[in-house]
C-alpha cells in the first residue's frame, strides 16, 4: 500500500498540469462545501445564541391555552401562577391592540414584561426609568415598518377589563436592535404592571421566561425547555443545509467527473505502462490499487491546494463575516446583519472524508477494467 | 547446452480465438533452456516466437502442455504466483523499451526493486551498479524523453537486470536501434550473461542478434523446425 502511494505520488507529480487542474477543480468544491456549511453552522450558532438571549432564556412556561402560532389563542391563553412557582421566572402577558402611527392603524401584540429583568436582552431598564404614562420599547423592524423613532408618541387602543376599547398615547422610550424578529415585528413592549392596570388582569401572564434549567411542573402550564424551543430553529437550518447541499453536490460531481474522465483516459492511454508494471512483477490487483490511489490522491492534492488559498480566505470570512441584505432579515427567522462562518473540526473532517472517499470510489470504478486486461496486449499498447 | 535446466517446455500448445474459429500459434513445443544460456527464437512473423517468450515469461499460459519455469508450472499459476515469479526471477526487455515516462532513469531502474524488500540504501547501491553496467551512471536524473534510442534500451536492460533475475527475456531488443547501437547493446547483454550467469532468451529475426546467439531455435508456423547450437559467435 505504501508502494502504491509512493508510485501514485510520482505518477501524479510527473503528470504535471493535468494533475493540478483536477486538484484545482476538486479543491474548489472542497472549499465551497466548507464555506457553505461553515456559514450555515455560523448562522445556526448565532441564531441559537440570539434566541436564547432575546426570547427563550433557559426555557418557557407557557399557558396551555396559548399557542404561539395561533393569534386567536391570545384572548384566553393566560392565567395566574401560584406564587410558590414564580421563583426565577419572568412573566410576560400578551394582549392584542392597535396603534395609529401617522393616522394609519396597525394591529400589534402588546406585551407586558416584568420590569426590571435580566434574563432577556430587552432593554427593559428604559421602561423602568421612563416618566411617560405608558412607556414602550420596540424593535428596529417595528420602528422601520411604522416609521417610528424614540420619543414619538402615538395612540394605542386596547380592550379593558370590561372588553370595551380604551385608548391612550404611548411613548417610544427605546428602540432595540435584535436579530430575533419574533420579539420585534408587530410588537410593543410595556411594563407588565402597566398592562395589568390597563386590562385589569392583575397577576396574569401568558408565559414565563425561565432563568433556571429545571423544568417547572404546574398544572395548566407547559414547560418547554431551551433545547425544545431551539429545535424548530435547528430544523429550519438543517432544511436549509439540505437544500444548499444540492449546489455543492453538483459542484463535487463536476470535480469527480473530471477525475473519472482522467482515470478512463489514463487507463486507455497508459496500457503499455500497465503491461510494463505487470511484466515487472506487479499483480493486476496491485495495478488496480495503484490507479485507484492515484485517483484518490487527487483529493489529497486538492486539500493541499485548498488549504493554500482556502485557509486565508475562510479565516478572513470568519473574521469579517458575510453581510446579509436587510430584506433577508424579515424572513421570520433569526438572521443577523452579518453572519460569521464557523468551521468546526467535525465539519472539516467530514468534508475531507467526503472528498477523499468519493474521489477514491470514482477512481476505482474505471480502474477495475485493468484486472481484466491481457498483459501481453497491454505491453504492446493494443486497445482492449 | 548447460545441464542446469531452468525452463522446460513439454508439448506446449497455444491456441487463440480467431473470429468463430481458433488459431494455433504454438504446436507441441518441447524445449529446455539451461542456466546461463544465450539463446534466441528465430523465425518469420507469426511463427510463434513472441507467444513462446510470453509463456516463458508467465505473461501468458499454454492452452495445452506444461511450461516449467524455475520449477513452477506456468499452466497452473495464479495471477499472484505468476506476478511473484516475474518479480523475483524474470526480467523483460521490449522492442520499444517500455520505460515509464514520468520517472527518471534512476526511478525506472529502481522500480523493479520497489516491489521487493530492499531498503533505500540497498536500492540506491543496486541501481547505481546496474547503471554502471550499461554505462549510464552519469545520467540518473534524466527523463526517458531526453534519452536516445540506444540509451533508452540500456536503461531497459539495467531495469531488467537490477534485480539479478535468472532469466531475461528480450523481445526484438534491437529492432528500433541502428547497427552501431545494436552491437553495443548486444555486447552489453553478452557481458552480463557471462558475469551474472543469467539466461538470455531472445526473440529476433535480426541478423546482428543472431551473430551473438549461442543457440538458435528456429520456429515456423508454431513448430520448432531446427534447434541449433552455435560455436562461432561474437564474443562480448
Amino acid at each position: 500500500m505504501i508502494l502504491a502511494f509512493q508510485l501514485a505520488y510520482r505518477n501524479l507529480m510527473g503528470a504535471g498540469l493535468r494533475t493540478w487542474l483536477n486538484a484545482a477543480v476538486l479543491s474548489f468544491a472542497f472549499v465551497v462545501i466548507l464555506f457553505f456549511n461553515g456559514l450555515l453552522d455560523g448562522w445556526n450558532q448565532q441564531a441559537k445564541r440570539d434566541n436564547i438571549e432575546w426570547e427563550y432564556g433557559k426555557g418557557q412556561l407557557i399557558h396551555t391555552d396559548y399557542d404561539p402560532f395561533d393569534p386567536f389563542s391570545v384572548q384566553d391563553g393566560h392565567g395566574i401562577l401560584p406564587t410558590s412557582a414564580k421563583e426565577n421566572l419572568v412573566p410576560i402577558l400578551i394582549r392584542q391592540a392597535s396603534v395609529y402611527p401617522e393616522g394609519r392603524m396597525l394591529s400589534i401584540s402588546l406585551k407586558g414584561i416584568e420590569v426590571p429583568q435580566e434574563i432577556l436582552g430587552l432593554p427593559t431598564d428604559l421602561l423602568e426609568n421612563s416618566k411617560a404614562d405608558i412607556p414602550t420599547i420596540i424593535g428596529k423592524r417595528m420602528a422601520t415598518s411604522a416609521n417610528l423613532k424614540v420619543n414619538d408618541e402615538l395612540l394605542l387602543r386596547w380592550r379593558d377589563k370590561n372588553g370595551t376599547f380604551d385608548a391612550k398615547n404611548v411613548t417610544i422610550v427605546g428602540i432595540f436592535d435584535s436579530n430575533v424578529p419574533t420579539i420585534d415585528n408587530g410588537q410593543f413592549w410595556i411594563p407588565i404592571k402597566k398592562l395589568w392596570e390597563m386590562t385589569g388582569m392583575e397577576g396574569h401572564a401568558t408565559m414565563f421566561i425561565s432563568e433556571a434549567d429545571q423544568p417547572v411542573d404546574v398544572p395548566g402550564w407547559n414547560f418547554r425547555s431551551q433545547e425544545d424551543l431551539l429545535r424548530e430553529l435547528s430544523e429550519i437550518i438543517e432544511m436549509k443545509k439540505a437544500s444548499s447541499s444540492i449546489m455543492y453536490i453538483l459542484l463535487l460531481a463536476i470535480a469527480l467527473l473530471a477525475i473519472f474522465d482522467t482515470q478512463v483516459l489514463s487507463i486507455f492511454r497508459r496500457q503499455k505502462e500497465i503491461g510494463t508494471y505487470i511484466s515487472l512483477g506487479m499483480t493486476r490487483q496491485q495495478v488496480v490499487g495503484l490507479f485507484t490511489v492515484e485517483g484518490g490522491m487527487y483529493s489529497i492534492f486538492a486539500m493541499v491546494l485548498g488549504c493554500a488559498y482556502g485557509i486565508p480566505l475562510l479565516l478572513y470570512l470568519s473574521a469579517t463575516g458575510i453581510g446579509i441584505p436587510e430584506a433577508s432579515q424579515n424572513m421570520g427567522v433569526s438572521l443577523a446583519d452579518r453572519i460569521y462562518p464557523v468551521y468546526g473540526i467535525v465539519l472539516i473532517l467530514g468534508t475531507i472524508a467526503l472528498v477523499v472517499i468519493s474521489a477514491t470510489i470514482v477512481s476505482y470504478l474505471p480502474a477495475r477494467k485493468i484486472a481484466k486486461m491481457d498483459p501481453v496486449n497491454a505491453i504492446k499498447g493494443k486497445l482492449q | 547446452m548447460k545441464t542446469d535446466i531452468i525452463v522446460s517446455l513439454e508439448n506446449v500448445t497455444k491456441k487463440f480465438k480467431d473470429g468463430d474459429g481458433e488459431f494455433t500459434a504454438l504446436k507441441n513445443i518441447n524445449l529446455q533452456f539451461g542456466k546461463g544460456e544465450f539463446a534466441g527464437l528465430v523465425g518469420p512473423s507469426g511463427s510463434g516466437k513472441t507467444t513462446l517468450l510470453n509463456i516463458i515469461g508467465s505473461l501468458d499460459s499454454p492452452t495445452e502442455g506444461n511450461a516449467f519455469v524455475m520449477e513452477k508450472n506456468i499452466a497452473g499459476l495464479s495471477h499472484k504466483a505468476s506476478a511473484l515469479l516475474r518479480n523475483k526471477h524474470i526480467g523483460f526487455i521490449f522492442q520499444v523499451y517500455n520505460l515509464l515516462p514520468v520517472y527518471t532513469v534512476f526511478e525506472n531502474v529502481e522500480f523493479a526493486l520497489l516491489l521487493q524488500d530492499y531498503n533505500t540504501s540497498e536500492r540506491k547501491k543496486m541501481v547505481m551498479e546496474a547503471l554502471e553496467w550499461v554505462g549510464l551512471q552519469n545520467m540518473p536524473d534524466k527523463k526517458p524523453a531526453k534519452l536516445s534510442g540506444g540509451e533508452g534500451q540500456r536503461v531497459a536492460i539495467a531495469r531488467a537486470m537490477v534485480k539479478r533475475p535468472e532469466i531475461l527475456i528480450a523481445d526484438e531488443p534491437t529492432a528500433n536501434l541502428d547497427a552501431n547501437n545494436a552491437h553495443v547493446i548486444l555486447q552489453m547483454m553478452k557481458k552480463l550473461n557471462k558475469e551474472l550467469d543469467t539466461t538470455f532468451l531472445f526473440s529476433t529475426h535480426d541478423e546482428k542478434v543472431m551473430e551473438y546467439l549461442e543457440r538458435i531455435v528456429h520456429l515456423e508456423d508454431g513448430k520448432v523446425v531446427k534447434d541449433e547450437i552455435r560455436t562461432k559467435v561474437v564474443a562480448s
